[in-house]
């Protein structure tokens, strides 16, 4: 029994599977499934089935996703899938590992996804600077034409897929998916008003369903393994496999694939190695730096989507920073926030003027010139960059780590301010 | 008056090269209209040039015939689209949470004191530019900072030495 579908051919010190070996181990055999006669509303069937939610940090259920898609005769013919593979969050470093380790995967999945939606086009919005995984991508797809799971009538389904690799040029906002659609016509990464969702209205104005590279990357196993097998993968509530990573000062940080349901002691202490020699747990963000801070009484939570929502953060992106007891939780914040400004796309005044405020505040903290006031600042931002109140999530994601960090790490704040200077730096 | 600073703009449109026109001419093919193009088009340019200059970015709009301003609005929304003069190296360092944990400032202040450069600029002999990048997605190997087009991971001072030199002689 396979217990870690999306890994299994992954081996990063040899080059990725060649479209032979891949097949050899299993692959390609969903869409074989789907050329004896699987139609699509049988897979969208097996996909809510599954139970499986987006790995790109919303967690919106897939197959629900999928199924605000238009059907039938009178739905626009042209409809887009693209995969989200900008990954840019702050301390994510998953999906890298997916497309430079096994790039027919995703391909793969790709493939089941546009079948189910019934798009013929299909664009990889790829992170530019991931040089190595657009070369390992490009080669695959390349097989992939040459073998007849791409381009017209694949495998005689009458089913026709062309998949486009569309390699970006920076900016964070370009991974929230309206803002993706927009770069990819050519206009400036702002995001767009929702509704219509683009599931409705997307790329050009026509049905979109955009996913993120993981998600992607769990449809080949749900179809050649079924159902039953997938949910028999997790040990908690959510299903499946989840890539989780863990970066800072562990003895050795990593990305592994783990069933969901673990407690994240497991995670820290076991694949993690615990806390480099010396050095205390103070706190991790468990799922990228849009994510509130946990601290080590957390430990014995699961790595599940709501028993983390329970403490007040979330799972998202699962893959961990860690704030050891020598580093300044202040200045981790304040790197953040530094990033959030940077990365604000300009449309909205909160977000726009807001975070390049609270990271000046922060400068002046780093300074030893923060003030009571300054405090009071950052705390009412909390409120005026949460959810509801700006244009995209961008903002409210900042609010996440600003607004956990003031609660959790309130001495240090204080201390910024009466002793005037940072007092982990020696 | 008005009407001939607008016109010696435009013919200040540099003419694109045959190679240019060909990679531009593949994308086309691969969107339903010329817009989507532009951003493939001033990476194209870029990767010809060096960088995008105004004469590059004014023939790239009367190529595909999009507005100067649309696509100059598209040049500077994304960082990685040069509008100035680059060096023969850019490097892209990650000062993101993970790295920053890890010790970046120390290793960004010892390329600073070895190429003499701080972020957005370039070495008196044109062999590195400098410029910060978000997370690069390798934030178990960090320090992390990209050279062109290659990762360099778990960053020490010596590290940085080595790497200045091995581009240095490239
Ligand atoms: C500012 C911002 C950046 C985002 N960046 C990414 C990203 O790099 N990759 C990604 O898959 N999703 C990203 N998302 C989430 C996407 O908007 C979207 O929810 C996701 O791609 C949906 O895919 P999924 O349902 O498969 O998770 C981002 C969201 C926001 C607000
Ligand atoms: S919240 Fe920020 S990133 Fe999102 S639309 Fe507003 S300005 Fe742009
Ligand atoms: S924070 Fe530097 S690579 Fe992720």
């Amino acid at each position: 029994m396979v217990t870690n579908p999306l890994t299994k051919n992954i081996d990063m010190s040899r080059p990725p599977l060649d479209i032979a070996a891949y097949e050899a181990n299993d692959g390609y055999q969903s869409v074989h499934a789907i050329a004896k006669g699987l139609s699509p509303e049988d897979v969208l069937e097996l996909v809510k089935g599954s139970g499986l939610k987006g790995r790109g940090g919303a967690g919106f259920p897939t197959g629900l996703k999928w199924s605000f898609v238009p059907r039938g005769d009178n739905s626009p013919k042209q409809k887009y899938l693209v995969v989200n593979a900008d990954e840019m969050e702050p301390g994510t470093f998953k999906d890298r590992l997916l497309m430079e380790g096994d790039p027919h995967l995703m391909l793969e999945g790709m493939i089941i996804a546009a079948y189910t939606i019934q798009a013929s086009k299909a664009y990889i919005f790829l992170r530019g600077e991931y040089t190595v995984s657009e070369q390992a991508l490009r080669r695959a797809i390349k097989e992939a034409y040459e073998k007849g799971y791409l381009g017209k009538d694949i495998l005689g389904t009458g089913f026709d897929l062309d998949i486009i690799m569309h390699t970006s040029a920076g900016r964070y906002i370009c991974g929230e998916e309206t803002a993706l659609l927009n770069a990819l016509e050519g206009k400036r990464a702002n995001p767009r008003a929702k509704p219509p969702f683009p599931q409705v209205s997307g790329l050009w104005g026509k049905p979109t369903i955009v996913n993120n590279v993981e998600t992607i990357c769990n449809l080949p196993g749900i179809l050649t393994y079924g159902v039953d097998w997938y949910h028999g993968l997790t040990k908690g509530n959510d299903h499946g496999t989840k890539l989780f990573g863990v970066s800072g000062k562990v003895k050795t940080p990593g990305c592994w694939e783990l069933p969901l349901g673990l407690p994240i002691r497991e995670l820290l202490e076991g694949y993690a190695g615990g806390m480099q020699d010396g050095l205390e747990l103070r706190g991790f963000l468990p799922g990228g730096g849009s994510t509130d801070f946990m601290l080590p009484e957390h430990l014995d939570v699961t790595l599940d989507y709501d028993e983390i929502a329970k403490v007040g953060s979330r799972l998202a992106t699962g893959t961990m920073i860690v704030l050891d007891d020598k580093t300044c939780p202040v200045g981790m914040v304040g790197n953040l926030m530094k990033f959030f400004a940077h990365e604000s796309c300009g449309f909205c005044t909160p977000c726009r003027d807001g975070l390049p405020w609270v990271d000046q505040i922060f400068r002046d903290f780093e300074n030893g010139e923060g003030s009571e006031k300054d405090l009071q600042i950052l705390h009412d931002h909390v409120t005026y960059l949460g959810p509801g109140r700006t244009f995209c999530a961008l903002a409210p994601g900042a609010t996440a780590p600003l607004g956990s960090g003031l609660k959790y790490f309130k001495e240090d704040f204080e201390k910024h301010i009466t002793q005037k200077r940072c007092s982990y730096k020696h | 008056m008005s009407q001939q600073v607008i016109a010696s703009t435009a013919n200040k449109a540099r003419k694109l090269s045959a190679e240019e026109i060909a990679e531009i001419e593949h994308e086309m093919t691969l969107y339903p209209d010329k817009r989507a193009v532009g951003l493939e088009a001033l990476k194209i340019v870029q990767k010809h040039q060096g960088w995008v200059s105004d004469e590059s970015l004014l023939g790239i709009s009367k190529y595909l015939d999009i507005p100067a301003a649309d696509l100059e609005g598209v040049a500077t929304f994304f960082n990685l689209v040069y509008r100035q003069q680059v060096g023969k190296n850019v490097i892209l360092f990650c000062d993101s949470v993970s790295c920053w944990i890890m010790g970046c400032e120390g290793i960004k202040g010892h390329i600073k004191e070895q190429l003499a450069i701080d972020y957005g600029e370039t070495t008196e002999d044109g062999d590195f530019t400098l410029i910060p990048v978000p997370c690069l997605g390798d934030c178990d190997r960090a320090p992390v900072m990209m050279v062109g087009p290659d990762l360099h991971r778990n960053l020490t001072p010596e590290k940085i030495d080595s790497i200045i030199k091995d581009y240095k002689s490239k």
